[in-house]
């Protein structure tokens, strides 16, 4: 982005939101950065970093608890996982995870950690409060993409060599049905409904809409951005709003992240972010959402009432994850 | 791992309670069987002391393919073995093809230079194989030699040139001096690289054989020597980068550093374009490194590199086709459907015209990924930058009958 620019941009914010018809809740953001091993703490007023903590080795996936005072941090090449005091804004705690956890997910409750463990096949089953592994699944090669279902019954793990999305019973720990998708499927986000999950495949090129009662693909949605190459379109982030209008998926080296009407299925635009985008994560009253951009070292945020891109903050090395809290 | 037995209730309960895609295809396991035909190779120790070409390279890659399809397998009811044969030095080839063919084994990778490759397609048992090349880079097997049998995995020559002259061309590396070895793979890469400059825009300033044979490099002193005769060969001669064709590891270790004037090598040695990369480790490269390292003990390398790929695209498509049908596996193979992810940020597939697999090509040196080609919006194509690398569809000699 040109430096003249971001006088400009300093002023949208608050400008745009009060076309969205209200100021929006005041959001901290945490960005996971793999390559240089701490969280950027970006202040959703003022959009600006504030702070940097210091984490284990190439932290990845991120989650906040449930009464949202800790952060937990898939630090990969640390082989656990770190929980985050955000108070205190330091590691207070490590829990196991198996090895290389890349990616997780947290029940409802907010006492169980799934965890899928890129290296070898499992899916990682661990207790919060005793800090201990209760269980593993096995599942396919690199496991990756971690879907909880809104009333934590069904798990959607997606294994990235195997081009499948395996849907676990959370209760009998087993898994239950698979689906085959497109190659490489990464992140897979259940509805608020329950009633579908939408799976990305970054090879593939697609999001697949499964069915989530009959385990049928009911829609692959495909991209298509003007100059780009097909190949450069690969899917990895995706969000869909509570109230199912809008979806949102991630576009990885095509630098952009497209707008899905999420009852029709139809790409309604895309919006260029920064570069490499690949996780997606909404404030909490889901007027914005933010991007992680691997390659340009930043975070982009789109204001959702006007579907446009209102600032890029620069945060660590490699961002990976996102979240955001009150 | 857990033994496939302890999967079959999993399985059976899987199919009790819900229809899923994959559930005719758990009601019985299908068994894909492939083959694996290779020949022990008396090679010469490269120049370099370093990296010596391990005993058990191809078959490596080949037993992780089949480990990767099999984890896939538990799921979708379908088990993959992989029924090796090797001949030795010498050794009677078409017997241990026919030793694979006649035991009904239809899908065979094999790890053969071309005159091998080429005689084993030709045999009256292969007319009914697919046979995957994990080893020969040479242009004839997918020019005026192809066979409508063979599925070439390896990037070939022709491809490595053009992805090395691509990344030249977009630093504005212009002039080449070509140094080529005694081999006749060097002179076909020579050729190559020749024709690459042509199509993207480098020139050949002067192409040099490169003759001087200097003696075991363990001699005392013997370091001057070499220092001295590559000043001297260089001497005189404008040029942006010195590329060499030495295929053997004769010579070309012993360009960088020693030139005339201070300029970088590039081709076999020095940044070297290649199906794979010891330091790759992005689109999730570092996964296949960390499986390939803990299960061989040793880093993949580009022959480990396509026979895994040869394994995992029938993995693929015996996972996709629903079928353990050699027929229907090699029909999916070569359709529009397939596309298998490769670690390299693009969908891999096989061209219509000759059977190569289209991929991306690495440039790398020892320790470093420098690029990848073809460089994203760089160099247009009509229907994927991918067929920029090597002989596209208008220019091919491959007739596939």
């Amino acid at each position: 982005m040109p430096t003249g620019m971001t006088c400009r941009l300093v002023a949208i914010p608050a400008m745009a939101l009060l076309c969205a018809g209200g100021i929006a809740t005041a959001d901290t953001i945490y960005v996971s950065n793999e390559k240089d091993n701490t969280i950027t703490v970006v202040d959703g007023v003022s959009l600006a970093p504030v702070r940097t903590i210091a984490v284990g080795q190439r932290p990845r996936g991120i989650l906040l608890s449930k009464d949202e005072k800790s952060l937990y941090i898939c630090a990969s090449d640390s082989d656990h996982i770190e929980v985050v005091d955000l108070a205190a804004e330091r590691v207070v705690r490590n829990l196991p995870s198996g090895p290389d956890p890349e990616y997780f997910a947290l029940d409802p409750a907010g006492k169980v950690l799934y965890i899928a463990n890129e290296d070898s096949n499992l899916v990682t089953v661990v207790d919060i409060e005793r800090g201990e592994v209760v269980t593993e699944i096995p599942v396919g090669v690199e496991p990756e993409g971690m879907g909880l279902s809104p009333d934590g019954k069904y798990l959607v793990n997606t294994s990235e060599t195997t081009s499948m999305a395996h849907v676990i019973d959370t209760a009998k720990r087993e898994v239950v049905a698979n689906v085959l998708v497109d190659s490489r499927p990464r992140r897979a986000v259940w509805t608020d409904d329950s009633a579908q999950f939408w799976v990305s495949a970054e090879i593939g090129g697609t999001i697949s809409v499964v069915d989530a009662a009959k385990y049928e693909i009911v829609k692959r949605i495909t991209f298509a951005v003007p100059g780009m190459p097909a190949e450069a379109i690969q899917p990895v982030g995706v969000a869909i709003t509570r109230d199912r209008k809008l979806a949102f998926a991630a576009l990885g080296p095509a630098n952009r992240v497209a707008v899905i009407d999420a009852q029709s299925y139809e790409v309604m635009r895309y919006l260029l972010v920064g570069q490499r985008v690949w996780n997606l994560a909404f404030n909490p009253d889901q007027t914005r959402l933010y991007t992680t951009n691997g390659v340009s070292n930043d975070i982009s945020v789109i204001d959702l009432a006007a579907l446009k891109v209102i600032k890029s903050i620069p945060v660590g090395q490699s961002p990976w994850g996102v979240v955001s809290r009150r | 791992m857990a033994p496939i037995g302890n999967w079959r209730p999993m399985l059976s309960l899987v199919m009790g309670l819900i229809a899923v895609p994959a559930a005719d295809v758990c009601a019985e396991e299908q068994a894909v069987k492939i083959g694996w035909l290779s020949q022990t190779a008396n090679r010469t120790a490269p120049h370099a002391y370093l990296d010596r070409p391990p005993a058990d390279e191809g078959i490596q890659g080949a037993r992780l393919g089949i480990a990767d399809n099999s984890t896939t397998g538990h799921f979708t009811g379908q088990l993959f073995q992989l029924v090796e044969r090797l001949a030795p030095v010498e050794g009677d080839i078409a017997a241990a093809f026919r030793d694979l063919a006649t035991n009904n084994m239809r899908l065979i990778v094999t790890d053969l230079a071309a005159p091998e490759l080429l005689s084993v397609a030709a045999l009256p048992e292969a007319a009914s194989v697919v046979i995957f090349n994990t080893a020969a880079p040479d242009d004839r097997l997918r020019g005026a030699d192809c066979r409508a049998n063979i599925l070439h995995l390896p990037p070939s020559r022709a491809m490595l040139a053009d992805a090395l002259v691509q990344y030249l061309v977009t630093k504005n590396w212009t002039g080449i001096l070509l140094v080529v070895g005694r081999g006749d793979a060097d002179r076909e890469f020579a050729a190559d690289v020749r024709h690459a400059a042509k199509k993207f825009g480098a020139r050949i300033v002067q192409e040099k054989p490169w003759t001087f044979i200097p003696g075991a490099r363990r001699t005392d002193t013997g370091h001057f020597a070499i220092q001295a005769e590559v000043a001297r060969f260089t001497q005189g001669i404008s040029y942006d980068v010195l590329v060499v064709a030495d295929e053997q590891d004769e010579f070309g270790d012993q360009l960088p550093y020693r030139t005339y004037d201070p300029k970088l090598v590039a081709g076999t040695q020095g940044l070297v374009p290649s199906a794979w990369a010891r330091p790759h480790e992005q689109w999730g490269a570092t996964q296949l490194q960390e499986r390939f390292l803990r299960q061989a003990k040793r880093w993949m390398t580009d022959r480990d590199y396509t026979a895994w790929t040869a394994v995992r695209a029938i993995g693929e498509a015996a996972t996709r086709s629903k079928s353990a049908d050699p027929g229907a596996i090699s029909t999916f193979l070569r359709s529009d459907q397939f596309e298998l992810a490769g670690y390299k940020g693009a969908r891999l597939s096989f061209r219509s015209w000759d059977g190569q697999l289209r991929q991306p090509i690495l440039l790398a040196d020892a320790r470093s990924l420098v690029s990848v080609s073809p460089p994203p919006g760089r160099f247009l194509h009509q229907f994927s930058e991918l067929d920029t690398l090597g002989i596209d569809k208008p220019e091919t000699k491959c007739r596939l009958g």
